[in-house]
């Protein structure tokens, strides 16, 4: 069953997590499992293919605000702080990922579900608006559940 | 230890010190004795207890529990908030990694979730919370007396950090650092927050050996 379904997301990821707008490529946008009137969060990696650029917001239906953010420890002590704005640069992909940059999502209007999908659209300076397809992961998952090379090992036989 | 008598020499008409100075002596010695003891119990006590020790919270169904509930199970407890989206979700699905590779050993671990925002996070919110990584999560809660209560033995720092004028525009800054505690309460070692599920497994399980 797991199998299944992690092949079934194998698949899915690429296919509906990818899109593309004036040299801004956005892959991998996943999130996971939340309650709805609570918090949510989205990874994703940003490719420039065009010129410089800078990420200065995001909003998704699902949620009353979508902000940048940046976790990091500090002495041992883990905080979270907005961010403004966050440049991309040709040819150096920038991951959102645990444990470092995210989008939080505050006030989601719906339960955030494992398997479920919803949209993400995140601003440009340059590039202007790019919307994304997100996947929901169980409460807590990681990226390298689907799709990673850990598991990209049992699929190929 | 006042007797005058001294069998080491033994000569007769030999240059012997007075008898008060024994006493002198022997008091010296007890007081260093006494001082190195008060030293060693205070010191050695205090590092042992330096992290950890009794707490009263809420469990997820709003009853009263204390850490006496959970001797006889190593404890590892951290302290986070459930509106944390990243580095909280991150670590205790670490925890629940960890579990699943612990295997067995696992059922001599109790893994508990304290919040440091008491103010949001009920007993219920706890309940939905804790149970979306692993049932045997725990999550405790209580009044912002009793959290900061527990706070203080664990030596734990968090403080709001406001980002808005709403009542819910703040997040928490806290303490990232999982405590592993013995089946006599007392304090064992910390555990990475960041460490994989896998290498926290490896950690706890030469820990609990």
């Amino acid at each position: 069953m797991r199998h299944l379904v992690l092949g079934t997301m194998l698949f899915a990821v690429p296919a509906i997590a990818l899109a593309q707008q004036n040299g801004i490529q956005i892959e991998n946008a996943w999130s996971r499992a939340a309650m709805a009137g609570r918090t949510g969060v989205v990874y994703l990696t940003i490719t420039d293919t065009g010129a410089p650029d800078r990420l200065t917001a995001a909003s998704s239906p699902v949620a009353s605000k979508a902000d940048l953010h940046e976790s990091f420890t500090d002495n041992g002590v883990a905080k979270m702080r907005d961010v403004t704005t966050l440049p991309v640069e040709p040819g150096k992909p920038l991951t959102l990922s645990p444990d470092g940059y995210h989008i939080m999502l505050t006030g989601l209007k719906q339960p955030l579900k494992q398997g479920d999908t919803f949209p993400v659209t995140l601003s440009f300076a340059k590039a202007g608006q790019v919307t994304a397809t997100v996947t929901v992961q169980k409460a807590g998952g990681s990226m390298s559940m689907p799709g990673m090379p850990m598991h990209g090992g049992d699929t190929t036989k | 230890m006042s007797s005058t008598s001294d069998p080491a020499t033994g000569r007769p008409g030999g240059a012997r010190p007075p008898a008060w100075i024994f006493g002198v002596i022997g008091l010296l010695i007890a007081l260093l004795l006494l001082g190195t003891g008060a030293f060693i119990w205070l010191g050695g006590g205090g590092t042992a207890s330096l992290v950890g020790g009794p707490f009263v919270l809420e469990d997820s169904n709003g009853k009263q529990v204390t850490d006496r509930a959970f001797l006889g199970k190593y404890m590892l407890v951290y302290f986070g908030y459930t509106y944390c989206p990243d580095v909280c979700p991150t670590t205790l699905n670490d925890v629940a990694d960890a579990l699943d590779h612990l295997g067995p050993e696992a059922a001599k671990l109790q893994p508990i979730f304290i919040t440091v925002d008491p103010k949001r996070d009920t007993p219920a919110v706890m309940k939905q919370y804790t149970a979306a990584f692993t049932p045997r999560l725990i999550g405790l809660t209580g009044t912002p007396e009793q959290i900061a209560d527990a706070a203080k033995e664990y030596r734990v720092y968090y403080a709001e950090h406001r980002t808005g004028p709403g009542p819910d525009d703040y997040s928490m800054d806290h303490s990232s650092i999982l405590y592993l505690m013995g089946p006599d309460g007392k304090f064992i070692a910390p555990i990475r927050a960041d460490e994989s599920g896998a290498q926290m497994a490896t950690d706890l399980a030469k820990l609990m050996s």
